[in-house]
């Protein structure tokens, strides 16, 4: 079908995704208003990025958003290679279906739920709530995430790489780290961004399993939202955008430079 | 090792730790909690912590906890019975939800269309720009919309310098706005897997449609959308799920009688701090919502083992 885009499929391009990113580049766009009123454009200002700089309420929210984030990216991360790896090598094993049924569940498991849900059991465990329930709870959904998207990039990969690594000696661990690791890294590493993006966001299960003392930045966020629209919120929503956008072309450079390695290998 | 053998396989320790770390994080932190949501959607709220008793304690022994046991009862789902509210708001969420779902892929079949039909040195961007909103913050995309849609938003304020209304627009505080927010929020969800059923399909399905005399527009009713259904499927279901059971588009967007079940189960649960009654919410929640869970995941299965 290559090369039959007309006119009308680029209109609907076009309009398709103007409808994905205006909104989003409003925000962005009205963080730098000098106005106060939201809705009035007064001129270019950072004037609402400085007062941010004195709210130590929203560097604390985003500074525990920003550790929990990482923690549980990592966490996940590693569980989630190791799910991954269980979907992708272990063919027919009793339980399967248990296990893939565990993994695709909290993808779509609305959040009111996923939050309630491990709020009771952090109650019936007598767990203390703040940094460490906040943690385990970011780190369940984002395994989920990762071993969906390590698990696809698994599935198309050639194991005669590994079997090769092992008729050479190399142990089972010293294959998975030596062969196989360099070429999925960038899935790896696409699946710990997923992982920490999604904790950076997450406002609803995070409002069920935090405690006192433990506010994470979307929920602060959440918070004035319903005190109304503040040009703040649109300089906070700008820097989030912003560092998201950062970490994804960070991990885009890595995952070439990785691929760069992997294919070296591939080649061989 | 001979392959290609579909039996089962036994695993060696190593394996069986890969396997079990996950699998037991999963169990612990995932399943087991709904026993508990079970459990207290059957106990009675009470004005002490934890809000609700019977409490169970390992030490008070099996006697104890037998009578404990007979304090159960099914007061919390009778309440869901009794107050229209709580019907309305599953009524209201499934209705929205449809309704979302059905307008959302009005929007993205043909952007994923389009998508396919663009030179292949474009779709690698072009799939990028689909996903990347999802990177972007959920509440931030929500709050985007209250910017625009309210009474003085950009979108009143953009058509009132126009001279196109001479009234505002009420749309915001609307069921109109939670299906805007919605739409909007789901719409990677979408466009993603039906790209992908598109994309899969042989070119020559269609150019063989084109010589046997049919015209484009029946080519593609025949041929092409057909074929791309599992696709279209696949992104309902990922989108309808979560939307049912959400909080914070309606509770941002929406007005004050928009009855969502997301919202209702928050309400009883931080306003009211009644957790049985948040608790039997969400378990009546779950039973409504097990036909397309089980849907969506034999869907997901049938994929990942076509893929392998």
């Amino acid at each position: 079908m290559t090369g039959t885009l007309r006119k009308r499929d680029v209109a609907i391009l076009l309009i398709g995704f103007a409808f994905l990113y205006v909104p989003i580049a409003l925000v962005v766009i009205y963080s730098f208003n000098a106005s106060k009123l939201v809705t009035v454009w007064g001129g270019w200002s950072t004037r609402w990025y400085g007062a941010l700089l004195d709210n130590a309420q929203v560097l604390d929210a985003a500074w525990l958003s920003l550790k929990v984030a990482f923690l549980s990216g990592v966490f996940s991360t590693i569980l989630g290679t190791m799910a991954a790896i269980v979907m992708s090598r272990y063919g027919r094993f009793r339980g399967r279906l248990v296990f893939s049924s565990l993994i695709y569940a909290p993808l779509v498991m609305p959040e009111v739920i996923m939050g309630l849900s491990l709020l009771l059991l952090f109650v019936a465990l007598d767990m203390d709530r703040g940094f460490w329930t906040l943690l385990i709870a970011h780190t369940t959904f984002g395994l989920c995430f990762v071993t969906i998207v390590v698990n696809a990039k698994l599935a198309g990969f050639d194991r005669s790489l590994e079997e090769a690594a092992r008729d050479l000696g190399a142990s089972p661990i010293g294959a998975f780290f030596q062969v196989t690791l360099p070429i999925i890294a960038p899935s790896v590493i696409a699946g710990f961004l997923l992982a920490f993006t999604i904790s950076l966001d997450d406002f609803v299960i995070a409002s069920f399993t935090t405690g006192p003392g433990a506010t994470t930045l979307p929920m602060r966020i959440y918070s004035q939202v319903r005190l109304g629209v503040t040009p703040e919120i649109n300089a906070i929503s700008t820097l989030m955008i912003g560092t998201v956008l950062a970490l994804v072309l960070f991990g885009f450079a890595l995952s070439r430079a990785f691929r760069g390695g992997g294919g070296a290998v591939g080649r061989a | 090792m001979s392959a290609g053998k579909p039996h089962r396989r036994k695993l060696g320790t190593g394996q069986r730790v890969l396997l079990a770390v996950p699998f037991l994080w999963l169990l612990l932190f995932f399943a087991a909690p709904f026993l508990f949501v079970a459990k207290i959607s059957l106990s009675q709220a009470v004005a002490q912590r934890p809000p609700y008793e019977p409490v169970f304690a390992w030490s008070e022994g099996w006697n104890v906890f037998v009578e404990k046991l007979g304090q159960l009862s099914l007061s919390a789902y009778g309440l869901l019975f009794e107050d229209d509210l709580y019907l309305a708001s599953y009524l209201g969420s499934l209705k929205l939800a449809a309704l979302a779902t059905l307008i959302g892929l009005c929007v993205a079949y043909p952007v994923a269309l389009a998508m396919t039909r663009a030179p292949r040195s474009w779709r690698p961007a072009l799939i990028v720009l689909a996903i990347a909103p999802f990177w972007t913050s959920f509440l931030i995309r929500v709050y985007a919309w209250i910017v625009i849609l309210k009474d003085e938003g950009l979108l009143n304020h953009l058509l009132l310098s126009l001279r196109l209304i001479d009234q505002p627009l009420q749309i915001y505080a609307t069921d109109w706005a939670v299906l805007i927010g919605i739409v909007y929020s789901y719409m990677p969800f979408l466009i993603l897997p039906i790209y992908n059923a598109i994309d899969r399909q042989e070119p020559q399905l269609v150019e063989a449609a084109r010589d046997l005399g049919a015209s484009g527009l029946s080519a593609f009713w025949r041929v092409t959308f057909p074929l791309s259904l599992p696709g279209v499927f696949a992104g309902a279901l990922l989108m309808f799920i979560p939307a049912v059971g959400e909080f914070v588009v309606p509770d941002l967007l929406g007005g004050s009688d928009t009855l969502m079940i997301g919202r209702t189960l928050w309400n009883e649960f931080f306003a009211n701090r009644d957790w049985p009654t948040a608790s039997a919410v969400a378990v009546i929640m779950l039973l409504v919502l097990l036909v397309p869970l089980l849907l969506y995941e034999r869907n997901e299965m049938r994929i990942s083992e076509t893929r392998r």
